[in-house]
Parts: C-alpha cells; structure tokens; sequence
C-alpha cells in the first residue's frame, strides 16, 4: 500500500517544499465496484503475462526435484554455460562502465557538432532488433566476407563477438543513467574542484564519481540484466557451439526445443538472476531521488 | 601588485561580453564588478580565475602573467553564486578538500580547517552535510573552502545572490569584517549597488562589456563619470537641464534666489523619509526628505515650494 502522507514534491529542489499545502496527489475515489473491476483488470493482466508463465516453469523445476535441479545445474554443459554468461556479461558491463561514463560526459558536458546525432544513435540499440544487430556484427567481423573479417582474432563464433554484441545491446542503460544526473549537477563542483588545485584525475574521482554513483550503480545493475538475459544478437554472433559458445539463455532455447531435461532448472536460474538485479534495482533508486 | 585584468575581449556567439575592459585591482583590496545583469562582469571574474579564456587579453596576478595557466594552478579561490558545495562530502572534508588535493599532512590539515571552522562560525557544523545547512551557512562554507588553500585571489561571483535579505545584509557586513581580518586581494561580483557601496573599497561599474567608471565608492557616488553610473549607485530625478539626486535638493518654502518654483503633487511616506512629487514648470523631480525636514516645512499636496540644488550637489547635464 502506497503511503498517502508522503509529499510528493521531496526530490523537488527547485521550489521549497510548502508544508501548509496538501501533497499533490490525486484525490481518491471511494472504493466502489469500479475499483474492483480496475483493480481485478490490472492483478488479471500482469498475471496471464508474468505470474503464470513464470509460476509454470517454477511448478515444472519443482515437480522434477531438488535433485534434478542440482544434477542440471552442476552437469558440465551447464556449468560452461553459465560460467561463459557471466564471462561475456562481467566483460561486457565492465566496458559499458568504461564508454558509458564517456558517453555520458560528452553528451552533457560538451557542445559539438553531431551531439544530437550521437544522442540519437545511443538510443538506437534499444529500438534495433538484436537479430539485426547480431546479422551486422557479423558482416562486419565475420571470417569470411566480413570487412574487418581478417584482423587475424576470431571475433565471430567466439567471446570477442558475443561481448561486442552484449554490449551494443546495454550500453544504453548506462548512458541514459547517469546523462540526467549530471546534467542536472551541471559544472560548478567540478569547476570549484579544479580552482581548489584538482587536476583532471582528482575532479573525477573526488567529484564526478561520487555525484553519479547511484546513478551508475543502477545503470550497471539495469545493464548486467540485460546482458545476462540476452538471446538474440548472441544466438547469431555466437554460433552456439554447445560447451564452447552456448550461454544459459542459448542453452535454455536448445533444450527446451529438443525436449532435453534442463530448460526449467536453467530458466530458474535466469530468473533469480532478475530477479536479484531488480530487486538491487529497487534498493539503489531511492538515494538518487534524495536531495 | 594585486590583479590586473588587460585589455580583455571576449565574445559569445558573435555577441561581445567584454570589449576591450581593463581593471587593476590594488593588493589586499576588496573591490566590486558592479553592474546590470549579463553587462560581463561575471564573465571578467571568470576570465580572471581561469574558468573562462579571453579572446584576446592578458590576466596578471601578482606580478605573474596568469593567461593560460589552468584554474587549478592560478592559486585562486572561487565562490560560486549557488555555492558549489561538494555535496556528498561532510563540511569538514569540503573545507580541506584543496589540502587534500594537495597531498598536505593530515596534521596540518585538522588545524588549518578547525581555524577556518572558527573564522566562518560553523565550529559546530564540521560533521554535517551540505544538505543539511541554510543558505548563507554554505556560502559561508564555500568561502572557508576557497581560503583553505591560501589563495592569492579570492573571487566571489554573486556570493549572496541566491540568499534571501535579511541573511543578504548580515553576510555582506560579516564579509566586510572577515576580509578586514584576511586582508586577502578579493573582486566579487555584484549588481546590487547598496551591497557594493557597503562593502568594497574600490568600484568598477561595468555594463555592456565595458567599464563604465573606477573608483571609491563615494568617488563614485558624488562624481560619477555619467548618467549611466549616476542612476546605478543611487536613485537620480531631473531637475531644469540637470540630473541630480533626489536628496540633494533643497526645498524652501518661501520664494528664494536660484531656486525654482514647483507644485506639491503627492507625498508619500516610507519609513522615515518621505518622497515629494512636484511639478515644476518643464520637470517633475521628485525629492527625498527627512520625515523633520517634511514637517518643518508643513508640506501638504497643492503647495508651492522652491527647489535648488543643494551646496556641492554632484548633477550632470540631462541628456
């Protein structure tokens, strides 16, 4: 139940907060049959969308048995797919880190010719197909007729592609984290930082850093579950070489499609994975609301 | 010695923000950028604290061209108008963070930021976050902050721009006090005239990108240069072919030698002056008179009073 005292306007700065007025918030109806109705819509919609899908896959891991559970999980297929997961996702978030916060920095720091462009590109992962975008990074680094195909290092069909596509697909969630906050910390703390001595390191680190960290920390969480739950663009760039290129989500579609026991256990853990993320999620978004 | 901002140009966007502007700020001096909003004044302070390059123009601190050498080694302290407070550090850590930076002994750095506590009054605030003081206890911060690293420079930009009045006025006389004890070379950047003609030691009114006049500020209340800098400092009415101000003229209430002939029309009491409308015969001054001078003279709306400038008046020709 939502609290009705809370004033809506805390994380409002920019006006103080007026305590002789009511909170902002809408009026409420009375509890009539309508509301019912609402109420048994919404519980009804997010039920035959999420609940009960997830609850089946639940039910099913279940029935199988603890014991079935911990054979798949620790059968050496499995235990590759999950390793090579958080492998590909830990790489591709540490460099979402890296070219998120530069991102960021140029997008709401400088003006230069091409930022609406590139502000526009950066959303653009998120709107593309992951398919499409697996297709490309192949034409691109493929072996055989990729343009960049004869760098000598195998990218296709192995970690270097699977991680360039995971991050093609999040790196978005970082940027558009921390753009936001610093704008709206504008420059003046980092301008008060180099005129107390700090050179560009210091400001970063002292200043910058600590101002975006919510931000960031969310960021990386929203993009780790990204990373970790995506299929798509992996399953073309990776060739899904079962024990060699085969994450758990590749896994999963595998043996859910060949009738092979280990698609539930695997989901299961896919989805305590999420789970766990957003609830990270949920525990990180409150500080970055506060003044 | 001191600062000397030369012949500085700046433009943005095709619009001149400064045009050739030179000011010279005596060593140990409290001087004030006073002038209109968007005149350049801020954007001069900028320029000398290297936040800002000039287009053309050199910056001298202390003896030392300044130009080019980044903010960060011109030994300037800077106060933001929004204060700028580090706002994930605790008081104390904002104060020593120029220390810090600075690789100092933590020795040393304890006893600088405990003086520094005691000189802005926020002993009993050390441990507290920026978010959690008032308006004016922040800007008292940021100036401890910006002293911490012994700055041959202070630069305040707007300092109590952001602050409501009553804190306005008690900040401006504790600034006034505290640079009385520091004696550091400092330009802030105003434009309310009362807060200049208060606190600093020396004027510089700017407006348009360029320098209206330098001087004291009773320099330039009783001589300004012209009728921009005259109607700046001071409220000013027309009286004949002159601009003067208002508590410069004189009132008789018999006819009188030099003097004009003019017609009460309104009497307006604030606090305790009180403001009388006339109607002379091609103006209508106005005066400012003390409530005693208002009731000696028995003003009521409709009388006919004589006015002239009073002795050593200052008045420039009305354009």
């Amino acid at each position: 139940m939502v609290s009705q005292i809370a004033p809506a306007a805390t994380t409002d700065r920019s006006t103080p907060i007026d305590l002789g007025e009511a909170p902002t918030q809408p009026p409420r109806r009375p509890r009539r049959t309508g509301t019912y109705v609402l109420r048994g819509i919404a519980i009804g919609y997010v039920g035959v969308l999420v609940l009960v899908p997830l609850g089946v896959v639940l039910w099913r891991t279940i029935q199988q048995g603890l014991g079935t559970f911990w054979d798949t999980i620790s059968d050496p297929t499995v235990v590759h797919a999950i390793v090579l997961t958080g492998v590909v996702a830990g790489i591709a978030v540490l460099l979402n880190v890296v070219f998120g916060i530069g991102m960021a920095l140029l997008l709401a720091r400088y003006r230069f010719p091409g930022r609406r462009l590139l502000n526009i590109l950066i959303d653009l992962p998120l709107a593309v197909s992951p398919i499409v975008v697996g297709l490309a990074l192949i034409l691109v680094y493929g072996q055989e007729g990729g343009w960049l195909g004869g760098l000598g290092v195998q990218i296709i069909y192995s970690i270097p592609g699977m991680v360039l596509a995971t991050v093609f697909v999040s790196l978005p969630l970082v940027v558009r984290a921390l753009v936001p906050v610093l704008e709206e910390e504008g420059l003046d703390q980092e301008l008060a930082a180099r005129s107390l001595g700090a050179n560009a390191r210091q400001c970063f680190r002292r200043i910058t850093l600590p101002t975006i960290k919510w931000a960031l920390a969310y960021g990386v969480v929203l993009s780790l579950a990204r990373a970790i739950g995506e299929f798509g663009a992996v399953k073309v760039v990776s060739g899904n070489v079962i024990g060699q290129t085969q994450t758990v989500t590749l896994l999963v579609d595998e043996r859910a499609e060949q009738f092979e026991p280990g698609a539930y256990q695997a989901s299961i853990l896919l989805i305590a994975v999420t789970v766990i993320c957003i609830v990270g999620v949920s525990l990180i978004h409150p500080p970055e609301g506060r003044s | 010695m001191g600062i000397a901002a030369i012949h500085i140009s700046k433009t943005f966007g095709g619009v001149a923000a400064l045009d050739d502007v030179t000011v010279e700020v005596g060593s140990g001096r409290l001087t004030a950028l006073l002038g209109p909003s968007g005149g350049g004044k801020s954007t001069l302070l900028r320029i000398v604290g290297g936040l800002e390059e000039p287009d053309s123009g050199s910056v001298v601190i202390d003896g030392i061209a300044a130009t080019g050498i980044p903010a960060q080694r011109r030994n300037v302290g800077f106060v933001f108008q929004h204060y700028a407070a580090f706002k994930h550090l605790s008081v104390y850590r904002n104060i020593a963070f120029g220390l810090e930076v600075r690789k100092r002994p933590k020795a040393e750095i304890k006893q600088r930021v405990t003086e520094l506590l005691e000189l802005v009054h926020l002993e009993k605030f050390a441990d507290r976050m920026p978010s959690q003081l008032s308006g004016g206890q922040r800007q008292r911060m940021a100036l401890a902050r910006a002293l911490a690293v012994e700055p041959s420079v202070l630069l305040l930009d707007e300092p109590f721009g952001a602050l409501d009045t009553k804190v306005r006025k008690e900040l401006r006389d504790w600034l006034r006090r505290l640079h009385d004890e520091v004696h550091v070379t400092t330009i802030f950047v105003t434009h309310d005239q009362d807060e200049a003609l208060e606190v600093a030691d020396e004027l510089a009114v700017i407006n348009n990108g360029r320098v209206e006049q330098v001087g004291s500020p009773d320099a330039l209340y009783d001589h300004p240069a012209n009728d921009f800098v005259m109607g700046f400092l001071g409220p000013v009415t027309r009286l004949g072919p002159r601009l003067i101000r208002p508590h410069d003229i004189d009132v008789f209430a018999a006819r009188t030698s030099d003097a004009v002939e003019a017609k009460v029309t309104r009497l307006q009491r604030v606090g305790f002056e009180v403001r009388a409308e006339l109607r002379a015969s091609d103006t209508e001054p106005w005066v400012q008179l003390t409530r005693g001078q208002a009731e000696s003279l028995a003003l009521r709306p409709g009388d006919t009073v004589w006015l002239r400038p009073a002795r050593d008046a200052a008045t420039l020709a009305a354009s």
